[in-house]
Order: C-alpha cells, then structure tokens, then sequence
C-alpha cells in the first residue's frame, strides 16, 4: 500500500494565508477599550549623572496620563535579570534599573515613560521632559574600559564583568613540540544591529477584578518572559498570561526581557487601563540588544604539513552598558566549546573577557557566539593555508574529522553526533568546479583582474539543549521541550507547543510530523503556539532547538496518541495490540486486513467511552516533554567567489555556494528559506553590516538609512545543495537549520576576499569589508601611491 | 481636517489631524493593520500600498494628500475569495517567513509587474531596492515575483485568444 509521504515533503507553508493578505495579528495591531499609549524618554548622553527630572510640563500637555520616573518605580519594579549566570567566572551583575536611576549608561537608555491617550499626545509630551545631565566621559572602546578610568557601574572595577577560561589538552606543551610553528592575528567580530523587521512592542491589560495581568508582546520565548515578569512586577506566575502574537522576526533580539516589558505590564496594572508600546526603529537600534562586538587575539600552532596542533584565543566580548538576559553565555559557552569547528585541534586554550561599555547591551544575535568562533576558525584554517603557501581545501582536508570517528569529542569537551564533512567539502568543489575556477584565477590576474574564492567547512552546536548540561553552565532554566498532541471527537488534531516560532515555519512542518505519524491529512491537523494559558511549558525558538528538541517533543506525543488509539482499537476488535498493524492512518489486523479502523474512528470511541480498556482513562490525547541527551551538531561546506575591483576596492559577489547537512529533513522548501536569509545575514556582516559610535557614544548607524542592511540587488541567486546525515540524539534524525547560512557565511566570503587580495599580500582585513578599507589596503599594498 | 479617500474600493470620510500619516490612518483610524510599519526613514518599505494605482510608501504621504484617492491595501488585493497571482506565488514560492515585510513587498511587485510584465531576475532585485527583507534572502521572493509575472502574462495571453 503506497502510503504519501508527509515528512520530507516540499509542502506549502501553513502559516502563508493570513500573512499574504494582511489578516495577521502583530502586537502593534491589537486595540482595546480604553487603550492608552506609552513613549518612553531616552538619554541622548553614553554616560551622565541625572541631577534632577522636571515632569511638569509634559504632565500638563494634553492628553498626558501619567509621567513616571525611576523614583516612582522604586519598591514596584524590579531590576532587569540576567538569566545566564556563568560559573568560575567572577561574574558581576550590576543592577539594571528599568527606568535610569542617578546615572545613564548608554544613549537610549530609558529615564522616563510618559502615557497619554493617543500616541501622538505621548510623543509631544515626552518631548517635554525635562532631564538636567552632569555629562560624563563615555567609555565605548574595551581596552580602554577594562583601564578602568572610568566605570560604567561604580561597582564594577576595571568593567570587567567576566572573565571565562577554557582548556583543552595542553596548549603551552604543545607548542613547544619539535616541528610546531605558531602565527597571531588579531581580527575583530564587529557589533551588529539584528533588525527584524517588526519592531518590538508590548501591549499590557490588568484584571483588577481578577488580578490578573495579559501581556502581548513580540517574544521569541513568552513562557521565560512570564517567569521573568512576574520576577520584575511582582505579580504572581500564575496571574500572568503572556501572548506571543504574530511575531515579525527575532533573531535573537526578541529573547531577552526588556524593561519596556515590565513597565508596560506595570502601567496597566497601575492605571487599570491597557497600556501599549511600539518601538520606532530609532528605538529599536539603540535600545534592542545587538550582537558580535568581539576583539580577539588569536595564535595557531601548526605543523609544515598543515596539520593545525592548536589554538590559543584571547577574546574581548563587549556586552554593552548592562548584562541582558543571555549575554554572559553568548560569548562564553556557546563561543568557546566551538573553537575546534569541524577539525581534530587536540588543544585549545581559551579566555574571554567580558566587559561593560557605554553602548547598548550585547546579547544574542543570529547564531549567538558561534559565529563568532565559526570565523576564527576558519580563518585560522586559511592563514595556515596562506602561511604554508598550501591550498586552503588541502589544510583542511589534513584536519577534518572523517566520518568513521563520529561520535567525536573535540578538546573543548563537546561530543560531536555525527557527520560526513568531507562529503559535504567534495559536494562544492563539484558544484564550484574548483581546479577550473583556480585556472580562470590565474588567467584573469594577468588581465588585472582580482577573483577570489573562500571556503567554510563549518559545524555548528544547537538544539539547545539537555538541561543537565545547560545548566551546568549557569543557564537559569531547562532546555528540554514540551508537546501536547490532542485528537478531537472529530478526529481532527490539534498540536500544542512549547516553541514560540516567528517566521520559522513550525505551523507547518510539526503538522507534516504529526499527519505522517498519525496518518492523517495535513490540513487536519493545527498548530498552536506562543500563548502560556493554552501551552502547558516551553522555552521557546532560538538557538536552532525549535525543529530538533520541540519537534522531536511533537513526535513522541503523536506517538504516543497512536499508542493509545491502538489499544482502543485491539480491545473492540478483541485482538492483541500486538496483532495490529498501522498504516495511512489505519489499523487492521495482521492477516486480515478488512478487520480495521481509522484512527479517527478511535478518536471518536476515545471520547465516547462507552466501551474502552478496563481502567483506561477517556479522551485521545498525550503530552511529552523531551529532554535530550546531547547538542546537535549540523554543518557543511560554503564556497563564495568574489571579484574585487583594485580601483574602487568594491568586493562583487559572482557565486555562492552552500551545501549543508541539517540531518533529516522535514521540509526542504522550508530549509532552502532558513539557509537563504541566514547567507544573506552571513555575507552582509563580511561586507556591509556594522555598529558604529562616535567616541561620545552616538550611535552613528542609528537607522536603517544609515546601517548598510542589505537589499536583493547586492546578492547573486545562491546555489544550494544539501547532504543528509541523520543524527542520533533524537528519533526523527533531525538536526537544526536556523543559523547555519549565518554562521557558515561570514569566514566564506572574507575568506573569498583575502584570497582575491593574495597578490598584494594582504593576509587580513577586519570586517566589514568595505570598498574604502579594501581600496586603502590595495593602496598601501602598491607603495602607498596610485 | 476632512479627507475622503477610497480604500479597497470602499469610500471612507474622516476626520484627521492634519500631521497624520497616511499608514497610520490607514492602520489606526480604518483598522486596515495589514499595512506595517517597519522603520522612520522611508527605508523598509514595509508601508507600501497603491495610491492611484502606483506604490508609494504610506508613511512618505499625509493622510490629508490622500484626499480624492484611490487606495489599494494588501487587504484589498484577493478578490471574491481569490488570492492575486502575487499573492498565490508567494505563497507557492515560500516567498516569506515573518510575514512582516509581505504585504509592502506585494504591493511594490504589483506596481513592478504593470510596469514590467516580463522582467529578468536582476530587474526584479532592482525592483525591491525600497522593500527590505531579513528572513528570506530575497531569493524566494525573486522566485515568487518571476513566477507570477509568467502567470499573469498567460493570463493576459489568454484573455487576448
């Protein structure tokens, strides 16, 4: 019997209707009766004491509700935590007040809300605060702050929050070994501004009847946010109802609990009216947590064969003004145990700096520190390369684990599941026809012409994660993932889950889970996500865990719905379970196939319980809490060739090429999505994408006409391929696909450029690699004239 | 001030302050939220709607220089139940993920492809210079507007036999 194969299938999305014709429901969206407006006041000062706060004006202004400040927080609102406690790290978590207290800390920080009828009036009010500011000097570079002459947090010497140490074998020894050659190099990861494209926004109602408080807002994770709420408001757990709604894009900005959160929820409580907040996308760049921002000092030990014996890595991770809810693990945990990438690197050595700054807070961005050691690595890989005059794909051929010695554990202590990673490198040099394209390199450098092509044989840790070990890490929460599989009377399905998807398309590939392992159509079955009265738990979608842990959790629900439904079915037939078969949605008796039901047919028994095993409770649901016992470990090689122009040093794009092993594959239409929009993150934080300040703390790239955010021209079509290597750690074999293109891109392409530049021996430019950089660096190159 | 402005073919007299934006008369004042607001600086284009039949970012004009127009939203764009071939390729294509940007990305590819009936994938990039996208990488939208300009154009070819 030919049963349709639902799982793997490029199937449309679910979620599509509603958005393609306007229907959705972002939080900005959402009125209610009485609805009044909040804007906050920022400081336009990096640091400065606030000598006094005059609300007269803006309280009078029409329409004006309410002015607050932090006095009048004070014993209401908490301070902001952070959630991610590194151990053995002499980690300080200064307090973070929700509105500023005596002392601004970076531009845009918050020192007033005022709330008024409409959003206009709040608007014109707010520009009626007065704030009197004993203006400080700012301190924006790391090196500078950790000289500690002047101090974000009084209370924090040197601005030093961490300091995290990691080793792995013997780096010390190792490099004194006979045969062993060691090279630096220090690159920087510069800040990026992540910019979904919905900006954040809150919207609060109070229950003062019920004392209970809903609270809508652009979350990628509303069960941690109700925990952290009801931390910083004081209001019960179980009062609180956080709604996750159409969600525009996170990509990691959207994890933390933000102090608008708690004010807001706090506004509606305390003027028993709903309060809502939208964020402008000024807003959004200087007080929405941004990503990277690492200076790193890296020496690779080496042998003449290429052989990579060690690595030695000394990090600055600047974490902004305050420590947002992720920020100690991003540059710590998830960076550092990825310092081997996809190579047999017997010792590492590893120490990251954590400071404060007067810039907007650090915390996870598309890929969240693994980026970050994806690109030291690969780096790494083509200075041996460039060192040795050695092709850059032999050097890492030489270091590669091969796929017999899977599972791997690398020096950081990681356990790598599986993988084919020689496969996936031979997969692009086919696609690439590299000995070709290395031929044509030669033939267009004697025509002045500069082609480059750049390699990144990436691995990446995700499916965040076994609670044990996340745990171990100062993570305050589990990891695991919690499903509820429900089949109504109707025989129609519903799914709940503990992710909170915004983009990702989970609406569609768990009901492509659940229609294949229950056997029914894929428009019988919903989705449900993002709301904590109807979802029992969840810790939400980052770090690539949605597929591979909340997936794997909607799989063993489903499982054991069919489970039950089989013992419904055996006990009216009068057979054994174990005599039943389970086909298309059917089951029947082994040998005689016209003795069956449907599942639905089960379903509707289930419910009717008139006639159900002794002692088995009614209804057909099953819920499953999955926890697993390792990371996941996707990868695969990416190739871009590049033309750069020595005239203008503008770096052209000509191919790019990705084949990448997420595992098994769900739905591929999906996961060509997932790789294209993080290519495109990946590429643009190479050549265009970066934070800048200007010494006083401005943030000069403050809107999206001024940050180099990347459009469709700028980009070829991408050439994708994919391998497929199960992984054990969970039944369906799936790994995660959410920030791999990111994490892969970024070493491809400047690869690519410093290959294009070999000629004039240049070795490494920082990122971005703007066309002036590139131009000054081909300029110096020549002999300081042309 | 008076406006009188036609939304999705229906004819609506408001009152509005005079410094109101044209998308935020749209999405507070009709309630037409499928229309987004993406950024302060005309750059996301996620405002994007039809004035007169040309798309024009509606947080770039006053609600007031609007009067006498004619408006199209993405709300207005199915009709009888029917999605637009935008909209129908976007959706066979995966052209979206968030959702956020759609509805200004359809409605620039629907004044594109009037334009433009039979564009090449680089005049489609070109195209979306004022729509940004964070999710997608562009790619499936590209697909989804070239697969719907090939539809339309046998439309057309056959509402000509």
């Amino acid at each position: 019997m030919a049963v349709t194969q639902i799982f793997g299938a490029r199937v449309r999305r679910r979620e599509d209707p509603r958005l393609i014709t306007g229907r959705a429901t972002y939080t900005d969206d959402l009125v209610l009766p009485d609805l009044c407006y909040a804007v906050f006041v920022r400081s336009p000062h990096a640091h400065a004491r606030i000598r006094r706060i005059d609300t007269s004006r803006a309280k009078a202004a029409p329409g004006v509700i309410d002015v607050l400040t932090a006095a009048d927080l004070e014993g209401k609102v908490g301070s902001i935590p952070t959630a991610w406690l590194i151990p053995n790290a002499d980690l300080k978590t200064p307090p973070h007040p929700p509105l500023a207290k005596d002392k601004v800390r970076y531009v845009g920080d918050a020192v007033a809300v005022v709330i008024a009828r409409t959003r206009g009036e709040a608007y014109d009010a707010a520009a009626l605060v007065e704030v009197d500011y004993d203006v400080l000097p700012a301190v924006m570079d790391m090196e500078h702050a950790l000289l500690g002459e002047v101090l974000v947090h009084d209370d924090v010497p040197h601005n030093r929050a961490f300091l995290w140490t990691l080793k792995g074998g013997d780096y010390e020894a190792a490099v004194k070994e006979p045969g062993v050659r060691t090279l630096k190099q220090r690159m920087t990861n510069q800040r990026l501004i992540p910019t979904a494209m919905e900006p954040r926004a809150v919207l609060a109602q109070y229950n003062p009847g019920a004392a209970d408080l809903v609270v809508w807002s652009t979350t990628q994770n509303p069960h941690i946010l109700r925990l952290l709420l009801s931390a910083t408001t004081g209001i019960p757990e179980h009062r609180i109802r956080v709604i996750a709604p159409e969600v525009g894009g996170g990509f990691g900005s959207k994890i933390p609990h933000y102090p608008e959160e708690a004010v807001v929820a706090h506004l509606a409580q305390r003027l028993g009216r709903p309060v809502k907040w939208t964020e402008t996308r000024r807003e959004n760049y200087q007080a929405t947590t941004h990503g990277r921002d690492h200076v790193t000092d890296l020496e690779v030990a080496f042998r003449d064969d290429g052989t990579v014996v060690g690595l030695r890595v000394r990090t600055l991770a600047n974490l902004g003004a305050y420590l947002s809810t992720a920020a100690p693990g991003v540059p710590t945990y998830l960076y550092g145990l990825m310092l081997s990438g996809a190579y047999k690197i017997p010792h590492i050595s590893c120490e990251v700096v954590g400071v404060f700054t007067n810039t907007t807070p650090v915390d996870a961005y598309r890929g969240a520190g693994r980026p970050e050691a994806c690109y030291v690595v690969e780096r790494a890989m083509d200075l041996v390369a460039r060192e040795l005059g050695m092709d850059p794909v032999e050097v890492r051929r030489k270091n590669l684990i091969r796929k017999e010695e899977f599972p791997y554990t690398v020096a950081t202590g990681l356990v790598y599941d599986s993988g084919d990673y020689e496969r996936a490198l031979h997969r692009v040099l086919e696609i690439l026809d590299y000995a070709k394209f290395r031929t044509d390199q030669a033939q267009a450098r004697q025509q002045g012409r500069y082609l480059g092509v750049g390699f990144s044989t990436y691995v990446e840790v995700c499916g965040l994660g076994p609670s044990k070990v996340v745990g171990s890490t100062g993570f305050q929460g589990g990891l695991w993932e919690s499903a509820l599989v429900r089949m109504h009377p109707t025989g129609k399905v519903t799914v709940l889950t503990g992710t909170s998807p915004h983009g990702q398309g989970e609406e569609t590939t768990f009901a492509q889970i659940v229609a294949q392992e229950l056997g029914v159509s894929l428009e019988d079955v919903e989705v449900l996500h993002g709301d904590t009265d109807a979802i029992q738990w969840g810790w939400g979608t980052y770090g690539s865990r949605t597929t591979p842990v909340g997936g794997t959790a909607v799989y063993l629900a489903a499982r054991r719905v069919v489970e039950k439904a089989k013992r419904i079915v055996a006990h009216q037939l009068e057979v054994s379970p174990d005599d039943l078969l389970f086909e298309g949605g059917r089951f029947y008796v082994r040998g005689a196939p016209d003795r069956g039901m449907t599942i639905q047919q089960a379903a509707l028994q289930a419910y009717l319980a008139w006639n159900l095993p002794e002692g088995m409770e009614p209804g057909l649901e099953a819920q499953a809490n999955w926890d697993p016992t390792n990371f996941v470990f996707p990868f695969g090689t990416h190739a871009c060739v590049v033309e750069v122009d020595p005239e203008t040093g503008q770096v052209r794009i000509l191919r790019y090429i990705a084949v990448d092993d997420c595992g098994r594959v769900i739905n591929p239409l999906i996961v060509d999505g997932q790789v294209h929009g993080g290519v495109v993150q990946g590429i643009a934080q190479a050549l265009w994408e970066g934070a800048v300040y200007d010494p006083n703390g401005n943030l000069l790239t403050g809107s999206l006409s001024d940050y180099a955010f990347p459009k469709a021209s700028w980009f070829p079509a991408f050439e994708t391929d994919r391998t497929e290597t199960p992984t054990p750690v969970n039944p369906m074999g799936a790994k995660g696909v959410g920030e791999t293109g990111t994490i892969a891109a970024t070493p491809a392409v400047v690869n690519a450029v410093m290959d294009a530049l070999s000629p004039f021996g240049i070795r490494h430019l920082d990122m971005p690699l703007w066309p002036e950089k590139v131009w000054q660096a081909i300029r110096q190159a020549r002999g300081g004239g042309a | 001030m008076k406006v009188t402005v036609t939304v999705n073919g229906r004819t609506y007299e408001e009152d509005v302050e005079p410094r109101t934006l044209l998308v935020y008369f749209l999405r507070e004042q009709l309630g037409l939220t499928g229309t987004h607001v993406g950024c302060d600086t005309s750059s996301c284009g996620a405002c994007t709607v039809l004035l007169n039949g040309k798309a024009v970012k509606s947080c770039t004009v006053l609600a007031v220089q609007a009067d006498g127009a004619q408006i199209t939203t993405i709300e207005g764009l199915a009709r009888d139940g029917e999605l637009h071939p935008l909209q129908q390729a976007f959706w066979d294509e995966h052209g979206l993920q968030c959702g956020f940007c759609t509805p200004g990305m359809i409605m620039t590819a629907v004044d594109f492809l009037g334009r433009n009936p039979n564009p090449t994938d680089e005049e489609i990039r070109h195209a979306l210079e004022g729509n940004l996208c964070r999710c997608t990488g562009y790619q499936h939208i590209v697909n989804a507007i070239r697969s719907a300009s090939r539809i339309m154009r046998e439309a057309v070819g056959a509402g000509r036999r």
